[in-house]
Parts: structure tokens; C-alpha cells; sequence
């Protein structure tokens, strides 16, 4: 529902910072009985649909994947020069993709912006299936994963340990990091609201089910109370994540020496990159989400007009950063960054780099502008998908491009990409969408318990009490 | 008939005001073991029920603390003491390098410090809880406002805590029982 005028019931030409982030009319019962009943009403056909074309990519991952772990690695189009490829491109793309989820959460939450109230939860979810996917690369991508746990350090009989000045390991330990901060996170939101769950479930099943998942959650104000402080400290340790995660991930690049890795500015380049796909897939979830379930009253225009500036701003600082990216190559006279960066705009992946660059600059700066644009929903879906393609582009070249023409030309090389890289690649999108699938279906995908707050301060604000039957 | 025993007196509320109006009054009528109930964080609400604050920030800095030390430990040991290996001509300890792992660590089990401590002060998880034997506490997680007077208290006595609590414009007054 578009946001109308309570006076003249007319829609305002533009949104004003007085809108509400929630439609008028809201009582605790009535966002509780709109959320609750996504859950616990009947499974539409839909949703079946949905999940059967997910859940179908789910095993072309599958089929994938066993061929790569029974035949081997070169399953992947990866040879020397260029042995990351795909992989590693999903990998640091998926990771990216959570950390909207974290900002949305851990930030805002310390800003205490209130709009983030009704798209938090699903951020979240957003953040852990998006970095399930991409824990998943590093191992597929090694040769013989099934030695993972070496890059563990564990007394082991060899007597020998992990590399701990190689940043591959600092990897390892800031993407579990984030995956436990985020889940303990998610499951602290989630706690208040197993317990309305458990008390609104009819079926013995559900009840019994959210019921456990609740721990017997009573609502006393002593719980609230440590909840509270529980939520406002996690968020201040999830705050400095949201910018260390990603920033080890491109310490990945910059401490090797290849051309077009080994730079200073990869860190905030790549936490920019970060969040701006991350912003990308909040709205690619979200527009779907409100549609589908009927939540336009909780994720109102509003909301998404905040998240397509978000996605401007970072995406302004993404556009800057290849602008100075590609100053510095020059600027440095360094014959084998110059060289790098012209092969990069005029060489043979020359095309995936004006891909990227129509993608992620040209698309979202002239439309993101646009008032119109941040508050369609029709427009601001695609421009996020311009923007999702073009993040996995960028890495895409900022891995293969630089590999395969590194010092010497006896050793440049091609990298294509074989059916193997494309069914995992669709395949872990698909697991993303299944999970997700499952997500909307059996949690609630806005925060209840937050909502009931917001009608709180919506009528505290108002002067009124909020009405209750 | 022998009396069956009580937990406390509970009563109902339509909104935080009226809830956060009882909770006072209990207090200054003398009652300190009660508790309120409420569908969601009620400012100022843990203060009048006597509760004014928790000592999970210490429990989260203990966590920090044991990660940073712990973290820069793990590292230390191997490449410095336990198995040191001369990679590159680096130094053995090297401690630049073993500050991202370090502070990834701190994070990690502060995190885990402060939900597992929030959890384990709350009491969770409780299978059984006598509030629930209220039919109507359903409403809790709801709509719906309690403040619930312990049969604990040194100043408990049934029939005041109930002719105190109807006083206090509930919707409805309850006994519990255990």
C-alpha cells in the first residue's frame, strides 16, 4: 500500500521525513496476528513453487559438486595463472551479500533508527544463508577438502600448525566469527518471538516445537531487561564485523603481489562493495516479501526509498573506488599496474569489465536519482539486480583479470568457465532461495516483538495509548 | 481441603501505563517480590519491579578478555615457543601479524559470553513455570500486560495482594497456583 494522507486520502506527491515506517490503523494484536499468520496459516501454492525451482537448483548443486569431489578440481576451468575463479568470485560475493544483513541489525540498531525495525530480521536470515554459501567455496575450491581441518589449530600428530601470518587462516577465523556472531544474533531477535509462537500455535507440533525453541521465554520484565542488554552489546560487537570480516577477505588479495591485487585501498573498497550488494539483495528479498505475505503496511515505501539511498551512497563510494583504483595504477609507474589496468579495460575480459562498470555505476547512478525510482517497486527490483550481477562481476575480474596476465608473458593464460563452475555457482544461489524459502515459511520474517514496540512509540509519539480490544 | 499452595497474584493489564502505575504503587506499598510481564521492552518497567540492572556486562567483558588473551595465546605458543618456524627470515613472534586473528577471537567469545549469560541469568530454559497455569498469560506474548505479586514476599498475604491488586484497575486478578 502506498502511503496515503489521512486527511485528504490522497497519495503525497513525495514522501515526507514525518511518514510513518508503519500504516496507520496498527494495534499490538493485529501486527502480531499479520506476522504470526504467515507462519501458522496453510502453505500456498506459491511458495511450493518457489521452493521446487530453488530446491531444484539445490541438487543441480549437489550433482556439482559430487562430480568436482569425485573427479577433482579441474572440474572448475581453473589452470595456472589462474587458479581461483569462480569460487573464490562466489565466495567473497556471498560474504558481501551478509553484511547488509549485519549493518542493518548491529548498526542501525545503534543509531536507533527506527526503519529498520521491520526488515532487520529478515536481513539477518539474509546474512546467515549468505554466508552458509559462501563457507561453502573455500572448501569445495580445495583440492582435497576433505582436509579442511588443517587450517584449524589443533594439537595434532604431525606437530605442526597453521600459517598464522597468512591471511587464508585470518580468513578462516573471521568468516566462523561471523557466521556465530550472526546466528547467536539472529537467535536472540527470534527468542521473544518463539514464545508468541508457542502461544498462538494451535497445532501440538508447532507448539511443542516453538515451545522449545523459546526456552520458556516468559516475558518478565527481568528477561526484558537482559535481553535488552544483551541485544545492544551484541550489536556493538557485530558493529566492528560488519567492517573486519570483509576487510580480511580482501587482505586475501592486497598482501600478494599480483598487479591488481596488491593495493592499499581493496579494505574499504571491499566493505563498500560489501554493503552495497548486500543493499542490493535486502531489496531483492524484500520487494518479493512484502508482495507475497502481504506485509506492505510493515515494509512501506518508505523503507525501501531509505534502502535505494543507502544503495546510492555506497555505490557512490564503490564508483569512486575504481576511479581511484585505476588512478593509482597509472599514478604509481608501475609498468605491470599500468599494464593491468589497460589490459583490463581493452583486454580480452575487457567486455565483463564494461559489463560491470554499466552494472554498478552507469545504472544505479542515473536512476537511483530518481524519486520515482526508489519508490517503484517494479524499478527498484531491477536496479538491484543490475547492481547484484554487478558486484559478481567485479570480483569475477578482480580475481581471473588480474590472474591471467600477471609478470611474465610466458606464464599468462585463459580461464574459462565450464558447466561444473556454473552449477555451483546457480546451484548456491538456489540454496540461498530454498533456505530462504524455508525461512519465511516457518519464522517469522519481521520481528514481532519490535513491531508491538513500534505501535508503542508510533501512538507514545501520537499522544494516545495504543488500543488494545 | 487442604490449601493448595500459590505461587502469587496476578493481575491483568490493558496497556504499559496502567502496568508501570501498579508496579510502582506495589512498591511503595511495601511488596519487592514481584514480577511484571510484557509482550515487549517496557522502559523503566524492570526499575519499578525492583530490578535496576544486570551484571551481564561483566560477564560479556570476562568473555572479551579470555578471547583477546586466549587468541593471541593460540597464536603465540605455536610459532614462537611450541614449534617455531623460520618462514621468509619473519620473526618468530611476529605479533602485527596475530592481531586480526586476536581480535576476531574477542569478538567470538564475547559474543558467545553475552548470549550464553543472557540465557543462564534468565533461568532458560524453564520447562515448567507456574505463571503459565493462567490460562489468559498467553496474552503476555500478545496484547496483553501482567504484574504478578509472589507468594514470597515477607509482606504476601492472599486476600491483601488480591484486594490490592483489584485496586489498581486490572482487567482481571488471578491467583496462581504452583
Amino acid at each position: 500500500m502506498d502511503p496515503v494522507d489521512p486527511l485528504t486520502e490522497e497519495k503525497p506527491a513525495f514522501l515526507s521525513p514525518g511518514d510513518p515506517f508503519l500504516a496507520p490503523g496498527h494495534s499490538y494484536a493485529s501486527v502480531t496476528d499479520r506476522i504470526t499468520g504467515v507462519i501458522l496459516g496453510r502453505t500456498r501454492k506459491g511458495w511450493w513453487i518457489g521452493f521446487a525451482i530453488a530446491f531444484f537448483l539445490v541438487l543441480v548443486l549437489n550433482y556439482g559438486i559430487t562430480m568436482l569431489f569425485a573427479i577433482g578440481v579441474g572440474e572448475f576451468g581453473i589452470q595456472i595463472p589462474v587458479a581461483w575463479a569462480f569460487a573464490i568470485t562466489n565466495f567473497v560475493w556471498w560474504i558481501g551479500i551478509g553484511h547488509a544483513g549485519t549493518l542493518i541489525s548491529a548498526f542501525l540498531l545503534l543509531m536507533r533508527q527506527k526503519w529498520r525495525t521491520s526488515i532487520n530480521r529478515f536481513a539477518e536470515a539474509m546474512t546467515i544463508f549468505a554466508v552458509a554459501c559462501a563457507g561453502m567455496f573455500p572448501l569445495v575450491h580445495m583440492g582435497r577438502p576433505w582436509l579442511f581441518f588443517w587450517l584449524f589449530p589443533y594439537p595434532d600428530t604431525m606437530g605442526v600448525w597453521p600459517q598464522f601470518r597468512s591471511p587464508l587462516v585470518w580468513d578462516v577465523f573471521a568468516v566462523s566469527t561471523y557466521f556465530t556472531v550472526s546466528l547467536l544474533f539472529w537467535y536472540v531477535g527470534l527468542l521473544p518471538d518463539f514464545a508468541t509462537l508457542r502461544d498462538k500455535a494451535k497445532a501440538k507440533f508447532a507448539k511443542v516445537t516453538y515451545g522449545v525453541l523459546s526456552m520458556g521465554w516468559r516475558g518478565s520484565a527481568r528477561h526484558w531487561k537482559r535481553h535488552e542488554v544483551c541485544s545492544l552489546l551484541l550489536a556493538g560487537l557485530a558493529t566492528p564485523l560488519v567492517v573486519s570480516v570483509h576487510t580480511v577477505v580482501s587482505f586475501d588479495f592486497t598482501i600478494a603481489i599480483v598487479p591488481g591485487w596488491h593495493s592499499t585501498i581493496f579494505p574499504p573498497y571491499f566493505v563498500a562493495g560489501a554493503i552495497y550488494s548486500g543493499f542490493a539483495m535486502v531489496i531483492m528479498l524484500a520487494i518479493p516479501l512484502r508482495a507475497w505475505f502481504h506485509l506492505e503496511d510493515f515494509i512501506t515505501i518508505r523503507h525501501l526509498n531509505n534502502m535505494g539511498k543507502l544503495l546510492l551512497a555506497t555505490g557512490m563510494i564503490v564508483a569512486y573506488s575504481y576511479v581511484m583504483e585505476a588512478f593509482f595504477s597509472f599514478y604509481s609507474a608501475d609498468k605491470f599496474e599500468r599494464y593491468m589496468m589497460i589490459d583490463r579495460m581493452t583486454g580480452r575480459y575487457g567486455i565483463v569489465f564494461w559489463i560491470l562498470a554499466t552494472c554498478n555505476i552507469f545504472v544505479p547512478m542515473i536512476f537511483l536519482w530518481w524519486h520515482k525510482v526508489r519508490t517503484s517497486t517494479v524499478l527498484l527490483f531491477i536496479v538491484a539486480t543490475f547492481a547484484q550481477i554487478g558486484m559478481w562481476l567485479e570480483r569475477f575480474v578482480i580475481i581471473v583479470q588480474s590472474l591471467h596476465r600477471d609478470f611474465m608473458p610466458s606464464a599468462w593464460g585463459m580461464f574459462y568457465p565450464t558447466p561444473t563452475d556454473w552449477e555451483v555457482l546457480f546451484g548456491s544461489i538456489g540454496l540461498f532461495f530454498a533456505l530462504f524459502y524455508l525461512f519465511a515459511r516457518l519464522l517469522p520474517s519481521i520481528s514481532i516483538f519490535e513491531m508491538r514496540d513500534l505501535v508503542h512509540r508510533t501512538a507514545e509519539d501520537a499522544g494516545v495509548i495504543a488500543k488494545v480490544e | 481441603m487442604a490449601k493448595r499452595p500459590i505461587y502469587g497474584v496476578m493481575a491483568e493489564f490493558n496497556n504499559t501505563n496502567d502496568l508501570l502505575e501498579a508496579a510502582h504503587h506495589a512498591r511503595e506499598a511495601g511488596y519487592k517480590q514481584m514480577d511484571a510481564y510484557s509482550p515487549f521492552p517496557v522502559e523503566g518497567l524492570s526499575e519499578a519491579v525492583g530490578f535496576p540492572r544486570t551484571s551481564l556486562p561483566a560477564i560479556v567483558l570476562a568473555g572479551g578478555l579470555i578471547g583477546m588473551f586466549g587468541g593471541f595465546f593460540l597464536q603465540y605458543y605455536p610459532n614462537a615457543m611450541g614449534f617455531p618456524l623460520d618462514i621468509g627470515g619473519k620473526p618468530f613472534d611476529s605479533w602485527p601479524s596475530f592481531i586480526p586473528i586476536t581480535y576476531e577471537l574477542t569478538i567470538l567469545c564475547a559474543a558467545i559470553a553475552c548470549v550464553v549469560g543472557m540465557i543462564w541469568l534468565n533461568g532458560l530454559p524453564t520447562p515448567y513455570h507456574p505463571v503459565f497455569n493462567i490460562p489468559r498469560f498467553e496474552l503476555a506474548s500478545q496484547d496483553r500486560f501482567f504484574l504478578c505479586i509472589k507468594s514470597k514476599d515477607p509482606k504476601f498475604s492472599l486476600e491483601e495482594a488480591r484486594r490490592f491488586l483489584e485496586e489498581q484497575h486490572p482487567r482481571e486478578v488471578n491467583v496462581v497456583p504452583v
